[in-house]
């Protein structure tokens, strides 16, 4: 059943139409972010005089430079609040045996049920008489709050399939537990810590609805709160818009591609939990 | 733990308390209102309404998402030589941050946008709509444009559990003469169930809680077509001020959630077991 076959040709042409069914849209942004606005044929046709015109305007119209910086911080920042809170919660609820390593466990499970929405209403009251309103900081500690329990679910079922042999010599040997996670249990988390990061990098790069609350009405922007504005203010001008598209598309399928091989992987492997 | 109390656990039970107020999110006095806001509810239509597309939303990405991913999965888990680059590419969507997929979406299934001009290039014009002007539409283009995104992640989640069957159980089933249907029916299938139960949990979840790509695709409209529950609690707590009902509706959400996420869950973890 390996042979390459007529019905595996075939297989493969439908696969590539498939694919090519996909990719058309992203055919079509382009084709329209580089085309003048004067350029009222069909969007499907290729372009015949293309311009990069778009691009400087919906660069110096848009904020974009601001709200990838506010972007990146918020990304990076976040992620490396969860990760480090999270493997930390996860080691001692996955070894403990205790009656509150179960009741910790639950309280996490119920972590990933609520819906943020519930939480992002009140939470705005705080945020606001914390005068965090319109700061990146509000978001920070907003997803490192709502990351923390899946994280933290993914890391428990991690540590829980490993031996615990290297600890234990560890801690015979005088390590201090808290050395013994940093030193022996992290470096062994490695492989679910890559997971966790890029899907943790990708919830927080990609939310709209809490900037869109907790940003509302300050000059602070994240990515997505930047276009949407951008769309609001340029309506009916789509070339500019998928300039603006563009230019905010680009670092993500940049990253995408070059790690693409192990975010795949990763994506599966660490939902294989 | 502490912030993850402070960010989900506290607000949210202060949540649960504003649901049965009038608050209006500024003024710090406010009323208790008992089951008012839920008995406004059940008298709103639009509220009723909202529930019903975020269920009919929910259901429709989980089945058609699904299917699609794992056909896709399918497809290139088998031998052709395009396939390291078509796993690259169809999943590239879904790491593309929604409300721009949605912006874009929201161009090409306009009147005059591509979606058309294309039926109209292979002479189907008879298949050119307003996508998302026309209310009984509208619904099932956010569908699509969902599962346009979508599909490569689920793919890629099947395809990780079609890669943990071992090779040996085919070749043993292809010497006894099953055909591919029955292979998949009788091989396949049973071992794929923990990637089921991760696919349509997160499916389910995500159609419920939906709220960027219906935001930027139709704002709720036409008129309220396409509002989900969390547009309407958008819409509600911060162009209406009613935080007290928007909270309400939040917790409708909530409890949608976890009835749909726990008996899914049960339901799935039963069949994993009866596969294994």
């Amino acid at each position: 059943m390996n042979r390459y076959r007529w019905r595996t040709f075939a297989l493969e042409m439908v696969m590539i139409a498939a694919a090519v069914v996909v990719a058309f849209p992203v055919y079509v942004l382009v084709n329209l972010a580089i085309r003048p606005p004067s350029d009222n044929s069909s969007p499907i046709r290729p372009t015949v005089r293309p311009t990069l015109d778009n691009f400087t305007q919906a660069w110096q119209e848009g904020g974009l430079g601001g709200a990838l910086v506010n972007s990146v911080l918020v990304t990076a920042g976040s992620v490396l609040i969860v990760l480090a809170v999270s493997s930390l919660a996860a080691y001692p609820i996955a070894r403990a045996t205790a009656r509150w390593s179960r009741g910790m466990f639950l309280l996490i499970m119920l972590g990933l049920i609520l819906p943020f929405q519930l939480a992002a209403l009140p939470l705005y009251q705080t945020m606001r008489d914390l005068g965090l309103l319109g700061t990146v900081w509000a978001l920070i500690l907003f997803y490192s709050g709502l990351q923390v329990p899946f994280t933290t679910f993914l890391y428990i079922g991690f540590i829980r399939a490993l031996p615990r042999d290297f600890e234990d010599a560890a801690l015979i040997d005088g390590c201090r537990p808290l050395e013994a996670f940093r030193y022996i249990v992290f470096p062994m988390l490695k492989p679910i810590t890559v997971t966790a990061l890029v899907l943790n990098a990708i919830a927080v790069w990609n939310d709209f609805f809490t900037p869109l609350l907790y940003l509302s009405g300050s000059d602070q922007q994240t990515v997505p709160v930047a276009l949407a504005g951008f769309v609001g203010q340029f309506v009916s001008d789509w070339n500019l818009i998928f300039a603006a598209l563009v230019i905010s598309i680009v670092p993500i399928l940049a990253v995408y591609f070059a790690l693409q091989r192990s975010i795949i992987n990763g994506f599966a492997g660490g939902l294989k939990g | 733990m502490l912030l993850f109390a402070f960010v989900v656990l506290v607000p949210s039970a202060r949540g649960v308390y504003y649901a049965f107020t009038d608050w209006d999110g500024l003024s710090p006095d406010f009323s208790f209102v008992g089951l008012g806001n839920f008995a406004d509810m059940a008298r709103d239509p639009d509220a009723r309404q909202a529930v019903w597309h975020t269920l009919v939303i929910a259901v429709a990405i989980t089945v058609i998402q699904n299917g699609f991913g794992l056909l896709l999965a399918l497809g290139v888990n088998s031998m052709i030589k395009s396939r390291n680059l078509l796993r690259v590419l169809l999943f590239a969507p879904a790491v593309v941050t929604p409300i721009v997929t949605a912006y874009l979406w929201r161009n090409l299934l306009g009147p005059d946008g591509a979606v058309n001009s294309l039926f109209g290039a292979v002479g189907l014009d008879s298949w050119q709509q307003d996508w998302l002007g026309d209310p009984q539409l509208a619904l099932w283009s956010i569908v699509g444009v969902i599962v346009w995104q979508f599909g490569g992640y689920s793919m890629v989640i099947f395809l990780a559990g079609l890669q943990s069957v071992p090779k040996e159980i085919y070749e043993a089933a292809a010497i006894d003469g099953t055909g591919p249907v029955r292979r998949f029916w009788s091989v396949t299938r049973p071992l794929l169930a923990p990637a089921f139960t991760i696919n349509l949990m997160l499916s389910i979840i995500g159609g419920i809680k939906l709220f960027d790509q219906v935001y930027a695709l139709t704002g709720g409209g036409p008129g309220h077509a396409t509002d989900t529950i969390s547009t309407l609690i958008y819409k509600d707590a911060f162009t209406l001020g009613e935080f007290g009902y928007s909270i309400a509706l939040a917790v409708v959400l909530t409890i949608i959630v976890a009835v749909a996420s726990t008996s899914q869950y049960f339901v799935l973890a039963r069949n994993e077991r009866a596969a294994s």
